[in-house]
């Protein structure tokens, strides 16, 4: 199915799938550790929170809009969470579900203030951000949750396997967590009517609110999605650590947005598929790994995300100037 | 229902039918007590100059804007006091815009149904039944487009068939099309045609939306021309041509002479050899000469602007050299050429040209600066606007003051300010991109008699233009360009216009 193929990954994802195999292949040779079941999964175990983050980044990308104040979303609904499960005895569910509504809020404000003010989303998610994270230390005093309770903070795993080494591995919940959001982002995106009205307004905004397309609507179940997954990031966060603190997110926000523009997202809209995400997801996380195996200092990493960032979008721009002046041949 | 037995029991009946539709913005009639009507099945041109309403007019008939109260839209005898665009689309009007409102990002079947990706939004799109709308919107034109292409890039003719299968996929009775001949060459403005022709034997009316009309009015049945808000008439097609036309839309006699002048004295200013860019243009040579208007036509995508670009140092050339005055001459940057004399107006006066907020003066002396400033580079508020007012005076802007926003003036002055901001260096050169697009009649023959009288003082014009009269009426020479080449010379008065009109959209 050469055409399911190519609406699922586009150019710059096919690139990133070679990239990935090349680094797997080099990373493998240099360390014998890269190559092994216990590594990969609790490498996917560590990106569970940041690709569950870029799921909803990705959609709000697709329809032409940034939102920066997921991690401040993220840290409000995890505290929120802990906090009416501390003091108020709150059961799993409606904790939860709380703090899922809390996140959806958090993102249709968004939606509603980038729709009615007409000014660009990153501007208005970077003065939300800045106004959730601030009203979040204030009114918690900054004051950390530790004792989460159980059904929280235990490492429940799915699946337990021990490998010939002895070396224990764990599908935990993070992990069924992350590829639940992948496989609902995915399917949001591809397989619903309102997921193809998502990739249309972020193509042509004028053009989509011309033949009718609810304009507003589509903003908020973007906006809402990525605070719905903001929220559940933060919730896998929190039993990560085992606490809940209120900058437990701060400082994620430009990581995740490189995993989603490294795997294809268009900062402009329109452009890009959740398997390309995922492949960014991986090529970072691999990156990361192997620089540690490697014993490369973590600092240095920040150097190889910009570079991975820098190359990755001068690549695309470089094949776009090439497609525009080839169009121009040809029309003439 | 009622519709269906209004139409069959009176089938004289126009299909669109409008009566005392007015709009107002603010203080301005846009449209002033329209009538107007639509045969099902015809072929019908809208005209008129910038600002004459017929924007306003298919906006109000694809519901975007309300229309004053008082005026009816009927729709097969049913009268609607407005439209949404809702009901304007379930009724069967279409509006093809100029833009084209495609999605680039989409293919060509999701462009085409994008309808019924609408409502039920949790639902999976409905892709048998989309497939199967597409396919039969691109037979009902005998279209053969790839179903799974992204519409970015297909070509501008193609999209424009796209465009076109969207409104038939909804059940399009009337297509109205903005502009629809302005970047197609002339084989592809004879496919639309025959596509219209298709579209017309099938009931569908379209009505072409215009400024001007030379390839459309072969096909089109009436014409209704539209002046200052106001409806001036509508005629047979037959009745009416190109230069009745222009007098009806500006309510002026326009004179159309050959101004080209054979220059006694020709020095070469500008020369261009054997210049390339890959993709771009090939092997360009031409001789400017000093005060002489050269006119460089071709059409959207055959290199034009590219050309116009490299001269002025903002692309390199990977081949071929530039002289200036008989020295070879390096452009590494637009800074290299305003030194050396070449100033260039672009084509998008608004988004490159002109800070549109700042003042006149500030617009003028920007590109002066240096020469402005005193020993400290401080430049003094009173010389700024000495410059600003001589400007002025010459080109006869129409301003309150010179410190006026730019963006407070018609688009004819801010023409000018872009101007005057080059003249103002002094320039041995000036280039000017397509500079009187979205300009009116009117303020046209304002710009041209300023263009001649920079030649008369010597400095050498390239005017690029995709407009035939424009260059054959106002270049002493000009230069047809095609697929990034030099495709032919004609001298304006030797050659006729309908040779260089053939040539342009062969």
């Amino acid at each position: 199915m050469p055409r399911a193929f190519s609406v699922v990954f586009g150019r710059t994802e096919t690139a990133l799938a070679a990239a990935i195999l090349i680094a797997a292949v080099i990373l493998s040779l240099s360390s014998p550790y890269f190559l092994t079941l216990p590594n990969f999964v609790n490498l996917i175990e560590a990106y569970s929170v940041t690709t569950v983050l870029a799921a909803g980044v990705f959609v709000v990308l697709v329809s032409g809009g940034i939102d920066i104040s997921f991690a401040a979303t993220a840290s409000a609904t995890q505290y929120l969470a802990a906090y009416l499960a501390t003091s108020y005895g709150f059961p799993a569910v409606p904790a939860l579900a709380l703090a899922a509504a809390l996140g959806v809020a958090m993102g249709s404000i968004n939606a509603l203030l980038t729709y009615y003010l007409r000014v660009v989303s990153i501007i208005v998610t970077i003065a939300t951000s800045s106004i959730y994270y601030a009203l979040l230390i204030y009114l918690t005093n900054a004051t950390e949750i530790y004792n989460l309770p159980d059904w929280w903070s235990n490492r429940f795993a799915f699946v337990r396997y021990v490998t010939a080494s002895d070396d224990v591995v764990k599908i935990t919940l993070p992990i069924v967590v992350m590829v639940a959001a992948v496989v609902l982002t995915q399917y949001l995106m591809a397989h619903t009517r309102i997921g193809r009205q998502v990739y249309a307004l972020g193509g042509n905004p004028e053009a989509a609110s011309r033949i009718g397309i609810n304009v507003l609507g589509v903003q908020l179940l973007a906006y809402g999605y990525l605070g719905f997954l903001a929220a559940v990031a933060g919730f896998i966060q929190a039993g990560r650590v085992h606490q809940a603190v209120p900058t437990a997110m701060a400082g994620q926000e430009l990581n995740v947005l490189a995993v989603a523009i490294l795997g294809g997202a268009s900062l402009v809209g329109g452009i890009g598929s959740m398997g390309g995400v995922v492949l960014g997801v991986l090529f970072l996380a691999m990156l990361q790994n192997g620089l540690n195996l490697l014993g490369v200092s973590p600092y240095f990493f920040g150097v190889v995300i910009g570079l991975a960032i820098l190359i990755s979008i001068s690549m695309t721009g470089y094949a776009e100037k090439h497609a525009r002046r080839r169009h121009v041949a040809r029309a003439s | 229902m009622t519709t269906a037995v209004l139409s069959s029991t009176a089938p004289e009946m126009p299909f669109l039918a409008l009566s005392g539709i007015s709009k107002r913005f603010g203080g301005t009639v846009a449209l002033d007590a329209i009538e107007w009507s639509v045969e099902r099945g015809e072929v019908h041109c809208l005209v008129g100059e910038n600002g004459s309403g017929k924007s306003t007019l298919i906006k109000i008939l694809a519901g975007v804007h309300a229309p004053d109260t008082g005026g009816t839209i009927s729709v097969e005898g049913v009268p609607h006091a407005a439209l949404t665009p809702h009901q304007a689309k379930s009724l069967g009007i279409q509006v093809i815009f100029q833009d084209l409102s495609l999605f680039p990002n989409l293919t060509v079947l999701e462009n085409i149904a994008i309808d019924l990706e609408l409502g039920s939004p949790f639902r999976p799109p409905p892709q048998h039944a989309m497939r199967q709308a597409a396919q039969e919107a691109l037979a009902r034109l005998e279209a053969d487009l790839p179903l799974d292409a992204r519409v970015g890039t297909l070509p501008v003719a193609q999209r424009q068939i796209v465009a076109i299968c969207r409104g038939l996929a909804v059940n399009a009775r009337v297509l109205f099309m903005d502009e629809p001949t302005s970047s197609l060459t002339r084989h592809e403005v004879e496919l639309l045609l025959e596509t219209v022709r298709r579209l017309k034997a099938q009931g569908v009316a379209v009505v072409f939306v215009s400024h001007r009309l030379e390839e459309v009015v072969e096909i089109a049945e009436r014409v209704t021309v539209l002046r200052d808000g106001r409806k001036v008439g509508t005629f047979a097609a037959a009745e009416v041509n190109d230069h009745r036309l222009a007098e009806l839309m500006t309510g002026e006699t326009i004179e159309h002479t050959v101004n080209a002048r054979v220059l006694a004295e020709r020095h070469p200013t500008l020369e261009v050899r054997h210049a390339t860019r890959e993709g771009e243009f090939e092997d360009v040579s031409l001789v400017l000469h000093q005060g002489e208007i050269l006119g460089l036509i071709g059409l959207l995508g055959a290199g034009r602007t590219e050309l116009a670009l490299a001269l002025f140092g903002m692309t390199p050339l990977e081949s071929g050299e530039i002289r200036l005055d008989g020295a070879p001459l390096r452009l590494r940057s637009n800074q290299d050429a305003i030194t050396a004399g070449i100033a260039y107006v672009s084509e998008d006066r608004l988004s490159l040209g002109l800070n549109l907020r700042q003042s006149i003066a500030e617009n003028i002396s920007i590109s002066v600066l240096d020469r402005l400033g005193n020993s400290l580079g401080l430049v003094a508020p009173r010389r700024r606007n000495e410059l600003a007012t001589s400007w002025v005076t010459r080109l006869g802007i129409r301003a309150a003051n010179v410190g006026a926003p730019v963006q407070t003036l018609s688009g004819g002055n801010q023409q000018r300010v872009v101007l005057s901001k080059w003249l103002a260096t002094g320039p041995k050169v000036l280039i000017l991109d397509s500079p009187t697009v979205g300009v009116d009649i009117k303020n046209k023959q304002g710009i041209y008699d300023v263009v001649r009288e920079l030649a008369a003082q010597g400095v050498a014009i390239l005017l690029i233009s995709d407009e035939v009269p424009e260059v054959y009426f106002h270049c002493d020479r000009v230069l047809h360009m095609r697929g990034g080449r030099i495709a032919g010379e004609f001298v304006p008065g030797t050659a006729n216009e309908h040779a260089l009109s053939e040539a342009l959209y062969a």
